[in-house]
């Protein structure tokens, strides 16, 4: 198997907290993946570990066959991008459109920025009207959308997707989470997508681990989830939550 | 005519703007709306163009020389036709040397803003940014000189570097630039960690770039609303160093230095301390309310939605 | 079923530089001593519907309706010394995120006793008394040390609990809950509802749920009202969700991901500009 991403006791500790606690596992390229908990589970620590966000404090992380260390380059950046959670927070309040792609475009030295970015919004279906707007201009789905773009427009093989609908609307977050498949597709990306949402997950990703205080619960493929075959009274316990409220008699 | 404003006014508040330029414009225009909203800043505004006017036109409208006067006829005149504001103890016309000392006030106000305010927002962004050892020692450096009182450290400069105009500039921005680099710190740490700050890093770009280009720009705002706000007390330090005598030398028309002449007739020929006095007042006042205004027009809080 | 909330007609909008924004524009429904839904997307009007019956608007705001009364009481006219009467005692309120409804100074024990204080002749050991057993209803299993304890101290899903039972230590008879389990996990998010739910069945309170999430309300609520751009679109008893006929509900339901259901793409809500009319 040829794997994008390989991450093997990972160990990630805020002071004296340890978010992440060891958790190993391996990604195929062109796989997507994901990452099921509650809070505190470690899932959102263990993508920015990988982006370079959060402090590692042992084991190791391989992308496309290179071992990472504690500074990231460039290079890696053209590899993997992320997209956060909070549509409201990730985008800078005092830039436009145009500038948020143009930033990564400058600096990795690209020179056909016009059309990269005129194309990067069309990918995203947002057009070039939006392409002046600041981001207070936007609703939260154009926004996740603008997010989405700009991960792109580096081309990167790697998507980290931090719960990229868990902020949005049922409706759009259908949209949006439609419009990711589409990307993958087109761009055969690697996907490593985090959701507190089991249906979203199952929905997006080929297989999933859950997990539980920085810790993996169990690692299970999609037809698995769908078919309710689990192991765990964890993994059961989260199936149930997500069929709704049950009431006791 | 009203078609042709109402369809300017459209194109800045447009929601799809077509070009930089037009975003830009239309940002601006939303901010002076809201300035413009407020009647009392549009007061210090018009307060402080006076000045930038009157400082401009010094040597057209001044009816007298600001430094020579005529000693024989013309001593400690009240205001009249011939000098509104009366004359000094060297029998200077006091409307010209205000005039003439706005220019300094001007100077000394400017200087101080263009050297203290980067200062402090370089060593504010760096040491929030940067945290750990950096900060530490940056953030000391700005206590030590948070602890001294402003007017005794530039005096202390003052007496070091000796008297003048430049020298009280050059003492008076190495003492206010503290506030500026803690306020700059203080920004700097709530958005340091944002996720747009972590989306730009993971775009590759280097910590000075995300310094300057990313979190000096949200700094800025407050920054300048604190500069403003500081202008007044920046031009009463200036005028109290020219009071002691350590500012501005004679026969300069410096307005402090023009109170601390008019001490001595103070009791008879009030117009002398008075007139500068006043000057200052309307100045320092002028700056404060265009610092409230700014405040309210370009807070981040009230500039998102 | 008696009607203890009638809503008749109710418009609430905001003036704005560029003019009015209408949030909810002219909603009719009543409330009995049962669980009704209120479901709608951001900006669909739901949560400025509980926030006008329980007299939260902002200033700023013009509210009218042709009546909005609670047992009898005119809101819209009542003089504010019984509107605050009213708030707490009669009606009380749950928001999202307990972080920021709870006071940050002040233990959780204090705060609930302060509630009870204020709204009844109340001796201090009796409050105490009053406010632990009001935490035990709430499930909070250690109640003693939770009472002293301050917000930040407790988990999100332990905030909420203390919230539900401040506001329902007065002994509402009806709850207004606006999002109150959206910034939980979803298994603590049961829990709540499980407690809310026997509340409202012991005391036989009126509750009015707010969300965005059409099937969580429908598996709670007894009925589901779904607001669209400040209207009420549809409204049904929570069984016949799946026989919903507006579009949008239909929508709304069908374009969430389940597990099992493989569909891909996911069906995406065509809004038709005549259902905000």
């Amino acid at each position: 198997m040829n794997s994008a991403l390989s991450i093997d006791r990972l160990e990630v500790a805020y002071d004296h907290f340890r978010a992440l606690k060891g958790v190993s596992l391996d990604v195929a390229a062109g796989e997507s993946f994901g990452l099921v908990g509650e809070s505190g589970s470690g899932k959102s620590t263990l993508l920015r570990a990988v982006a370079g966000l959060a402090p590692v404090s042992g084991g190791t992380i391989i992308v496309n066959g290179e071992k990472l260390g504690d500074r990231r380059d460039k290079a890696f950046y053209r590899e993997v991008q992320m997209v956060f959670q909070d549509p409201y927070g990730s985008l800078h309040p005092r830039q436009t459109v145009d500038r948020l792609l143009l930033e990564p475009l400058v600096i990795h030295g690209f020179k056909d920025i016009e059309p990269r970015i005129i194309r990067a919004l069309d990918e995203v279906g947002l057009g070039s009207g939006f392409r002046f707007r600041y981001s207070h201009q936007l609703s939260g789905g154009q926004r996740q959308r603008v997010a989405i773009a700009r991960a792109l427009i580096l081309e990167p093989s790697i998507l980290l997707l931090d719960e990229p609908t868990s902020a949005l609307d049922a409706s759009v977050q259908a949209e949006v989470l439609n419009l990711l498949e589409q990307v993958r597709r087109d761009r055969r990306l690697t996907f490593v997508m985090v959701s507190h949402d089991l249906a979203v997950i199952t929905h997006m990703c080929d297989r999933l681990m859950v997990m539980q205080d920085g810790e993996e619960v169990e690692r299970l493929s999609a037809p698995d989830l769908s078919a309710r075959r689990v192991t765990k009274d964890y993994t059961r316990n989260l199936l149930v939550a997500s069929e709704g409220f049950r009431r006791t008699a | 005519m009203s078609l042709a404003t109402m369809t300017r006014r459209d194109w800045l508040l447009s929601e799809r703007p077509q070009s930089r330029m037009q975003a830009r414009l239309g940002r601006t225009y939303v901010t002076w709306r809201r300035f413009s909203a407020n009647r009392l800043a549009l007061a210090g505004l018009a307060i402080i163009v006076a000045l930038l006017i009157v400082a401009a036109l010094a040597d057209v409208i001044s009816p007298h020389s600001p430094v020579i006067g005529d000693l024989r006829g013309s001593r400690l005149l009240p205001p009249g036709p011939e000098h509104w504001l009366g004359t000094d103890g060297q029998g200077r016309d006091i409307l010209s040397r205000l005039i003439h000392g706005s220019r300094l006030t001007l100077f000394v106000v400017v200087l101080v803003a263009i050297i203290a305010a980067p200062v402090g927002l370089l060593v504010g962004t760096v040491a929030g940014y940067a945290g750990g050892w950096t900060d530490a020692i940056l953030m000391r450096i700005t206590d030590i000189f948070l602890a001294f009182p402003k007017l005794i450290l530039a005096l202390a400069f003052v007496a070091a570097l000796g008297p003048g105009i430049e020298n009280a500039v050059l003492a008076i921005a190495i003492t206010s630039w503290p506030p500026y680099a803690r306020i700059a710190r203080a920004e700097t740490m709530t958005v340091r960690n944002s996720d747009y700050i972590a989306a730009v890093r993971l775009m590759g770009a280097s910590p000075l770039r995300i310094v300057i280009l990313h979190i000096m720009p949200l700094c800025i705002s407050s920054l300048i609303v604190r500069v403003t706000l500081d202008m007044a007390g920046i031009i009463l330090t200036a005028a109290g160093l020219g009071f002691l005598g350590l500012g501005a030398q004679p026969p300069l028309p410096e307005w402090g230095a023009m109170i601390a002449d008019g001490r001595r007739f103070i009791l008879d020929q009030w117009w002398v301390a008075a007139a500068p006095g006043a000057a200052i007042l309307i100045v320092s006042l002028g700056f404060n309310l265009l610092g409230d205004g700014l405040r309210d027009a370009l807070d981040p809080r009230g500039g998102g939605q | 079923m008696s009607t203890m909330l009638a809503v008749e007609n109710l418009s609430v909008s905001f003036p704005t530089r560029t003019g009015m924004i209408e949030a909810v524009r002219g909603i009719s429904f009543s409330l009995g001593r049962e669980r009704l839904g209120i479901v709608g997307e951001s900006g669909s009007g739901k949560s400025q519907t509980g926030r006008a019956i329980m007299g939260l608007t902002p200033p700023n705001a013009l509210i009218s309706a042709d009546s909005l009364e609670f047992d009898g009481i005119d809101l819209l006219n009542a003089p504010p010394q019984l509107r605050r009467d009213l708030r707490g005692n009669r009606i009380a309120m749950i928001l999202q995120d307990p972080k920021y409804s709870l006071n940050p100074v002040m233990s959780i024990g204090r705060q609930i006793v302060e509630t009870l204080r204020t709204h009844g002749n109340v001796g201090k050991a009796e409050a105490r008394d009053r406010a632990l057993a009001m935490l035990e209803a709430v499930q909070i299993r250690d109640a003693r040390r939770v009472y002293d304890l301050y917000p930040h101290e407790v988990s999100g899903g332990m905030g909420q609990r203390a919230m539900i039972a401040m506001m329902l230590i007065a002994g509402p008879e009806l709850l207004i809950a606006d999002e109150p389990t959206s910034a939980l996990d979803v298994t603590v998010q049961l829990d709540i509802l499980g407690i809310l739910d026997r509340l409202v069945r012991e005391r036989g309170m009126g509750l009015i749920f707010i969300s965005h999430d059409l099937r969580l309300v429908s598996s709670f609520c007894d009925r589901v009202i779904v607001m669209y751009a400040g209207r009420i679109v549809e409204e049904l008893p929570a069984t016949e969700l799946a026989n919903a006929e507006h579009p949008y509900t239909r929508g709304l339901l069908n374009c969430m991901p389940e597990i099992g259901v493989g569909r891909h793409p996911l069906p995406v809500l065509d809004r038709r500009p005549e259902w905000a009319l």
